[in-house]
């Protein structure tokens, strides 16, 4: 035990001593940084359709935008059924590779009527959102990343969202670059990967199953 | 707050980090105890995304989400709406303690019997005709929102034999990231139907109380409404490259 340590002190050991001039007490300042902890989340239920609609949800662009595409799929289950009281909400850069958003140290998307944020719910297991197709996107080290969509998936039966990319199949080259694709098997990446349509693209979800999606720790 | 800065050397960008809460202080996206989990919940170990443009970013949305009356849930239809009138009221937070300004805060809630306006919702306790459950306000400078709302009842669900959902308001909020997006619910102090419902106990022991709001005597208002205070915390951002040299000489 070492010579610092109090006598005064029941059951005082190097690691709990409290006079001043120790780590826990008396110096006035934090030995770790001070953060409150986060508020937990929890599941959005089956009746998320009364505080999260919006007549423009699925709007990320205005409709009637040149360039209009619908970005569609079904969320599935793991019986393969479709998940018809869940919501897709979509957040992406516009065909310039650029953000809504003052954060983007380039400045911010100058695309008029580009929200880059959709809201769709799934009835009938499908979420729409109507949008542009994205540009590619610096990686912040000098690269890039191939053109994507971030979506969170809400669900009765989800305690948290959880957090999925779309890419697009006719991006082959962007996509063999892409930093995050890079890091996953073929038959990861085949599940993020959204298909030309007759009206944009289409990716399913698959919350569990052979073809699970690849979901991410954001 | 932004954080973010562009170094300009060649495309390399710094930007913020934003800080995510230990597993063991988070709501699993599964708990078996809550069965509709079993086939939605993902069963594979979700892959680290680094923070890049598209997740230090999100949607910026604000009073135009937000219609008149929006906070005011008492007062649907030309009409008020039966039950304990309460004002439900707080602060939204970064984990740095920084207020988050302009935040679109978005609430719906099942009525004073527990029942919700939502054609899945059918059981046998009455509709309100002055109450639809839905509120949403935009948080002010400091990062403070307020609602007068009513209580909301406790109301029976499937899960397993007698299960009641306690008493709760389901809160959906933006920050200024993709990271900070939270779905959750606020709970109502002291509520004996905890130990039976597997959604509050999917919360981490610890962090329990964190859903809880608090009765506040204070901001009780005379022969009108009872006080809750319910404060949210959103992730923070970390520190930047630029802030990491601290030789701990403090002047
Ligand atoms: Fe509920």
């Amino acid at each position: 035990m070492s010579e610092h340590v109090s006598p005064l002190v029941r059951d005082a050991d190097g690691t709990n001593d409290r006079r001043p001039g120790t780590p826990r007490r008396g110096s006035g300042f934090l030995d770790g940084p001070h953060r409150l902890p986060t508020t937990p989340s929890a599941t959005v239920g089956p009746y998320l359709a009364i505080g999260l609609t919006w007549p423009d949800g699925a709007d990320a662009v205005a409709p009637g935008t040149t360039g209009e595409i619908w970005l569609r799929g079904t969320v599935r289950d793991g019986n393969g059924d479709v998940v018809p009281d869940g919501m897709v909400e979509s957040w992406q850069a516009d065909p310039a590779g650029r953000f809504a958003h003052p954060d983007d140290p380039r400045g911010s998307s100058s695309t008029a009527g580009f929200r880059g944020f959709g809201r769709s719910a799934t009835p009938g297991g499908e979420y729409a959102i109507r949008t542009l197709k994205p540009g590619a996107v610096p990686d912040g080290e000098g690269g890039w990343q191939a053109p994507h969509v971030d979506l969170s998936v809400f669900a009765r039966g989800l305690l948290d969202r959880v957090v999925t990319r779309v890419y697009f199949a006719d991006e082959a080259e962007a996509n063999a670059a892409d930093p995050v694709l890079s890091g996953l098997t073929e038959q990861q990446r085949a599940t993020l990967v959204a298909r030309p349509t007759d009206d944009g693209y289409r990716l399913d979800i698959h919350l569990q199953g052979a073809d699970e999606t690849v979901f991410f720790a954001v | 707050m932004t954080g973010t800065t562009s170094s300009g050397d060649g495309g390399r960008l710094a930007l913020p980090r934003y800080v995510r809460e230990d597993a063991g202080a988070r709501t699993p996206v599964a708990f078996p105890d809550y069965r509709s989990t079993g086939l939605r919940a993902p069963l594979r170990t979700p892959v680290d995304l680094p923070h890049r443009l598209t997740e230090i970013t999100g949607p910026v949305l604000g009073e135009d989400r937000v219609a008149p009356g929006d906070a005011d849930l008492t007062l649907r239809a030309g009409g008020e709406a039966q039950g304990q009138r309460i004002n439900v009221f707080g602060r939204v937070l970064d984990s740095d303690g920084r207020p988050v300004p302009g935040a679109l805060v978005e609430v719906w809630q099942a009525n004073a019997a527990g029942r919700y306006r939502h054609v899945v919702d059918n059981w046998p306790a009455p509709l309100d005709p002055h109450f639809d459950g839905l509120g949403r306000v935009v948080t002010d400078e400091l990062g403070r929102y307020e609602f007068t709302t009513i209580k909301p009842g406790a109301y029976p669900w499937g899960n397993h034999h007698n299960a009641w959902r306690p008493a709760h308001i389901h809160f959906s909020l933006f920050g200024r990231a993709f990271t900070q997006r939270v779905v959750t619910q606020m709970y109502f102090p002291d509520d004996p139907l905890f130990g039976q419902d597997p959604i509050f106990n999917a919360i981490p022991p610890a962090a329990r109380h964190r859903a809880v709001a608090t009765f506040d005597l204070d901001r009780t208002q005379p022969d009108w409404a009872l006080g809750f205070r319910w404060d949210i915390v959103l992730r923070g951002a970390d520190q930047t490259p630029f802030e990491t040299d601290d030789d701990g000489d403090v002047a």
